[in-house]
């Protein structure tokens, strides 16, 4: 445990401290990607609150994500008001959202897989919803207008690559520590006892449908935010690329495949996730096949999960912890 | 004297057509300690289970404290000031010893340090504190009993409900056991235990209630009920003119 609360701190502040001086040298394509890997480390760590921290698997976080964006561009777009303003009304929604789904899990004992299958249920019916609402652009989305050459960042949240680079950098960063601080608050042990054992939990005074609730309410606001800043990164918002299933896989692998529970977990799980889709994204385009990166995360799950169940990040703690004794 | 601490109004429970509790009525003093036996399928852990608020009476009423607590949810009875531990333990398996101990603390501070050394003084008294930044899958069995006991007492209850927590421990580890249970006892704290092994409850115990069937057959010290023709056929499983 201390080797790794140790390797974590040191490893993170290195790697976030080196990422933020690296910028003025990093090349378009090089800044692009680590965009999104830290875009989607942020996600991740939200997926993990929910699901690593307190036991609910949940597969519709697209649904929160596209809430954020939508509240954040429809403010901007349509009422021209600033999109700071939008934050304060889609992550406020996305988190009754998640609270509603988190309250009807509990009500009726909806758990583990099936706790799953009725957040894709949501997270699928709104998106059916938002493809045929034309005040939110129906199936063909809405698209930002140009950005004006007085543009201010963060005013308007929107810029430059190095812009969102910063802004992704900043969640990923924020968010990390976030959680490292939640697993040593009173309600990172409450969130944990609740998901090592529900019943032996509420035995001992834990608020199960309290703290459950509040869970899916923080990792959905979070998610909204991440989705936020995505939606203006693409410059553009659809529901079929931000409500559906795939971005909700794809927020999930990342943390999965790191380690759930885990603080580092879903920042290694985004540095291998991310460009392994790019990747398989590439070659299949290439190829002439569409949805290769689908098959790259699918195998790379298969095998990871194969051999180490636990995830990344806990195989290099272990890993880096024998070297020591070595020594 | 004063009004019982716990009382178990005409309590019944089916599972279908079966009754595992009927009718069972009960009432506890503050204080002492006081044996709940009976055959297996004679209602105890069903017992336990809606004191604790796991599961609903079909009918009946659990008071506790002169309050109906019945069809609480379980963290609600537990923060009144009634703790259990199961039958089968249930560690945390990701939170380290210390840290499994922590969490019933967590119901009356919000502060990490307190119950950081709440948590510490209960596995003081339960002889786990050599253990404490031990991962939980590396107790054995009667450390695992003792982390149950640990995690009950850092609730800070009025009411302990024991289910079998001496069960597999050998004579020597029992007894140490039933030592910490007589300490508790003598603080204030009202101890209500399910127990087999006659020569434990003989021991702890100041009071044995023998259910049977889902109703109470017998009630009174250890060396009334072990005399009981009752209990003698139905539990004891020896008729009294049996050479011992």
């Amino acid at each position: 445990m201390q080797v790794d609360r140790r390797l974590g701190w040191i490893a993170g502040a290195a790697l976030f401290a080196g990422c933020a001086i690296a910028a003025p040298w990093l090349d378009g394509f090089t800044m692009s990607l680590l965009t999104l890997v830290f875009l989607f480390a942020w996600f991740g760590q939200a997926s993990n609150l929910a699901m690593g921290f307190t036991g609910q698997l949940s597969l519709g976080h697209a649904l929160f994500a596209g809430l954020g964006g939508y509240a954040v561009v429809i403010i901007t777009t349509r009422y021209g008001l600033s999109p700071w303003f939008g934050l304060l009304i889609g992550m406020p929604i996305a988190a009754a959202a998640g609270a509603a789904i988190g309250w009807l899990a509990f009500r009726f004992g909806v758990r583990d897989v099936y706790f799953a299958l009725l957040a894709i249920a949501v997270a699928e019916m709104m998106r059916v919803i938002f493809s045929n609402w034309n005040f939110v652009g129906g199936t063909g989305g809405i698209f930002l207008p140009a950005l004006s050459p007085t543009n201010e960042p963060l005013r308007t949240l929107r810029g430059g690559a190095l812009f969102y680079y910063a802004a992704a950098l900043f969640l990923a960063t924020a968010g990390t520590a976030l959680l490292a601080w939640l697993r040593g608050a009173r309600i990172g042990y409450l969130w944990r006892a609740l998901r090592d054992d529900e019943a032996a939990a509420r035995a001992l005074g834990v608020r199960a449908p309290l703290h459950k609730i509040l869970a899916c309410a923080i990792s959905a606001a979070m998610t909204a935010l991440g989705g936020a800043l995505y939606a203006h990164l693409n410059g553009v918002i659809f529901p079929d690329s931000m409500m559906g299933m795939a971005l909700s896989i794809q927020i999930i692998i990342g943390p999965i495949l790191g380690g759930l529970g885990t603080v580092f977990g879903p920042l290694v799980g985004a540095l291998v996730v991310v460009p392994l889709g790019e990747i398989s994204g590439t070659l299949g385009q290439s190829l002439g096949i569409s949805g290769m990166n689908s098959i790259g995360y699918g195998l790379a799950l298969i095998l990871l999960i194969g051999l180490l169940p636990g995830g990344l990040w806990p195989a290099i703690v272990a890993g880096v912890q024998s070297l020591w004794r070595r020594r | 004297m004063s009004a019982p601490l716990l009382q178990l109004l005409g309590i019944s429970r089916r599972f279908g057509g079966v009754a595992a509790l009927d009718g069972l009525d009960l009432d506890l003093p503050q204080g002492g300690i006081t044996a709940l036996v009976g055959p297996n399928g004679a209602g105890k852990t069903t017992c336990f289970s809606i004191i604790a608020g796991a599961l609903s009476p079909t009918s009946g009423q659990v008071k506790f404290a002169g309050e109906t607590i019945t069809g609480l949810p379980p963290e609600s009875v537990c923060r009144r000031g009634i703790a259990r531990t199961f039958q089968v333990v249930r560690p945390m398996r990701d939170l380290s010893v210390l840290e499994n101990a922590m969490i019933g603390a967590f119901g009356w501070t919000r502060h990490v340090a307190t119950a950081r050394l709440a948590a510490a003084d209960a596995l003081a008294m339960v002889g786990l504190t050599a253990k404490a930044n031990a991962a939980v899958g590396h107790l054995t069995l009667p450390d695992r009993k003792m982390l149950e006991l640990a995690r009950a007492l850092s609730t800070r209850p009025r009411l302990l409900l024991l289910d079998e927590v001496m069960a597999g421990l050998r004579p020597t580890e029992a007894d140490a056991v039933v030592a910490v249970l007589r300490r508790l006892a003598a603080g204030g704290l009202t101890i209500l235990l399910v127990e087999h092994v006659m020569r434990i409850v003989m021991q702890a115990a100041t009071r044995v209630v023998v259910l049977h069937h889902g109703a109470l057959i017998a009630d009174g010290t250890p060396a009334q009920v072990v005399q009981d023709p009752r209990v003698i056929e139905s539990y004891l499983g020896a008729s009294p003119t049996d050479p011992p």
